[in-house]
């Protein structure tokens, strides 16, 4: 469970976050849609810590992410998976490496264990026979599905994806949506994702949070198919 | 306001160096990245050291001559001045600032490209301290490897002297006679110290500008180039503080 109050982040003069409470739970896909410049990707930023917030607090199951040390952060950091809106893959490291790249700096595990969680990895988002081959190798959807698996090698407990379906066609988009609905779901992720794909908004959004000029306008909980059907 | 955004700079690069030398998450991928960026770094420098040394040791040579072209003054002189061209300056300084270019261009250029695609957001999200696992691998890479290279430079050098020599300049065995004349090999050692700083100074400057680059592709562009110069104004500096320290 993550829970947000009342955060505010400003760039110089520009106040971009204008204070957003929220709650996102485990199992749960939490949808973030805005226009562009409402303050999306800065929001997603700040939950993760790449932005330090100007005030309020962001708490992960009892822990407040602005008074943890380093050593605690990075604790929790290895709990988290994030999916960059252009993927952020490492152009320099083979499709395998970069999907084992966290465990290789964090984990335990033997030389097989690693080679074999990558695999399950790669499976699990549809991947077969990729691992020797290099990011720029793959397209734009096949690219996406490997930041994916990068995201989920580590086991986390927090899932979050900025735009995952930008530059992806419709049909591509379905595929990465539901495989991140169903990864949500089986390994009761908490799931946070930024887009402004209203498709993704109908078929996965178990909550969904509107910003508008970096303050929350709108807040829909429940079930999103019973929420559109009735207002369509 | 210069003086402000100077010291912010100063303060911003020496906050970058702290957490670079900070304690690795796994010394295995340090180790791994460590010897990938000696060879991106050092031994792929090898081919171009070794064609300015040969050809910048040959033409000190003709030149000393040319000028020493005196019946008074011995024929070893003009060995003994290249190898002190060589050595003292040469060398360490001049291949240092070629290599300012090569390797420097190289650490913004990449470092800037992984900043733009969001790579180190990514390395951070993950718990890894980007700062250490992209730049100490690449300081202890250079810092170990220039000396090597610009030891091997000053062979060359030597060695390219020489050719010319044989071909009519000094006769080849007055250019032997001269270069084990009034050798002083603490001339070496000063030349290596300057290299380790030299080294560090190319990693560090540029790094710091790959580093906190802000926007697309021009700006890593722009970025290299300032990382080129600045790392080279920091050479020329250093190389006149630690001559004033060493050699006075």
């Amino acid at each position: 469970m993550i829970e947000v109050n009342n955060i505010k982040k400003s760039f110089g003069s520009t106040e971009v976050i204008k204070g957003i409470s929220a709650n996102f739970k485990p199992g749960e896909t939490s949808l973030i849609i805005g226009s562009s410049g409402a303050g999306k990707t800065v929001f997603l930023k700040a939950l993760v810590g790449l932005h330090n917030i100007d005030s309020g607090e962001i708490v992960y199951d009892d822990r407040q992410l602005g008074k943890m040390d380093e050593d605690e952060r990075t604790a929790l950091r290895t709990e988290m998976g994030m999916v960059f809106q252009g993927n952020a893959l490492f152009d320099s490291l083979t499709i395998e490496e970069n999907v084992s790249f966290a465990l290789n700096m964090f984990s335990d595990m033997s030389e097989e264990e690693k080679r074999d969680r990558a695999n399950f990895c790669l499976k699990r988002v549809n991947l077969n026979n990729v691992g020797h081959q290099f990011p720029a190798e793959l397209s734009g959807g096949m690219q996406k599905r490997v930041a994916i698996a990068r995201a989920i090698s580590m086991n986390p407990k927090y899932l979050f994806c900025d735009e995952p379906n930008s530059g992806l066609d419709p049909k591509t988009a379905i595929v990465i949506d539901n495989l991140l609905q169903e990864i949500t779901q089986e390994f009761n992720i908490t799931t946070v994702i930024n887009t402004h794909d209203m498709n993704s908004v109908i078929e996965i959004g178990d909550s969904i949070i509107l910003i508008k000029d970096g303050l929350k306008a709108e807040s829909l909980a429940g079930h999103r198919r019973r929420y559109f059907n009735h207002h369509q | 306001m210069m003086i402000t955004s100077w010291i912010s700079t100063l303060g911003k690069f020496f906050i970058m160096l702290g957490r670079a030398f900070s304690k690795p998450e796994s010394f295995k991928e340090y180790n791994k990245a460590f010897w990938r960026d000696l060879d991106h770094l050092g031994v792929d420098s090898l081919g171009i050291v070794t064609i300015i040394s040969v050809f910048v040791g040959a033409v000190v040579t003709i030149q000393t001559a040319y000028n020493l072209n005196d019946p008074l003054i011995p024929d070893y002189y003009i060995a003994i001045a290249t190898r002190e061209s060589i050595i003292l300056e040469f060398s360490p300084t001049i291949v240092s600032l070629i290599l300012a270019g090569k390797v420097g261009s190289n650490i913004a250029g990449t470092l800037g490209s992984m900043r733009v695609t969001e790579q180190i957001d990514a390395l951070e999200v993950m718990g890894v301290n980007p700062y250490s696992y992209l730049i100490l691998p690449k300081i202890i890479a250079l810092v170990f490897f220039n000396p090597i290279l610009i030891s091997l430079s000053m062979f060359l050098g030597i060695v390219g002297g020489y050719v010319a020599a044989s071909f009519g300049v000094v006769a080849p065995q007055d250019f032997i006679q001269g270069l084990q004349i009034e050798f002083n090999s603490y001339y070496v050692v000063y030349a290596l110290m300057k290299t380790v700083v030299f080294a560090f100074l190319i990693v560090s400057v540029s790094a710091y500008y790959g580093f906190f680059v802000k926007g697309g592709a021009i700006e890593v562009g722009i970025n290299s180039t300032k990382a080129v110069v600045s790392s080279s104004v920091a050479i020329i500096v250093a190389n006149y503080l630690l001559t004033q320290l060493l050699l006075v």
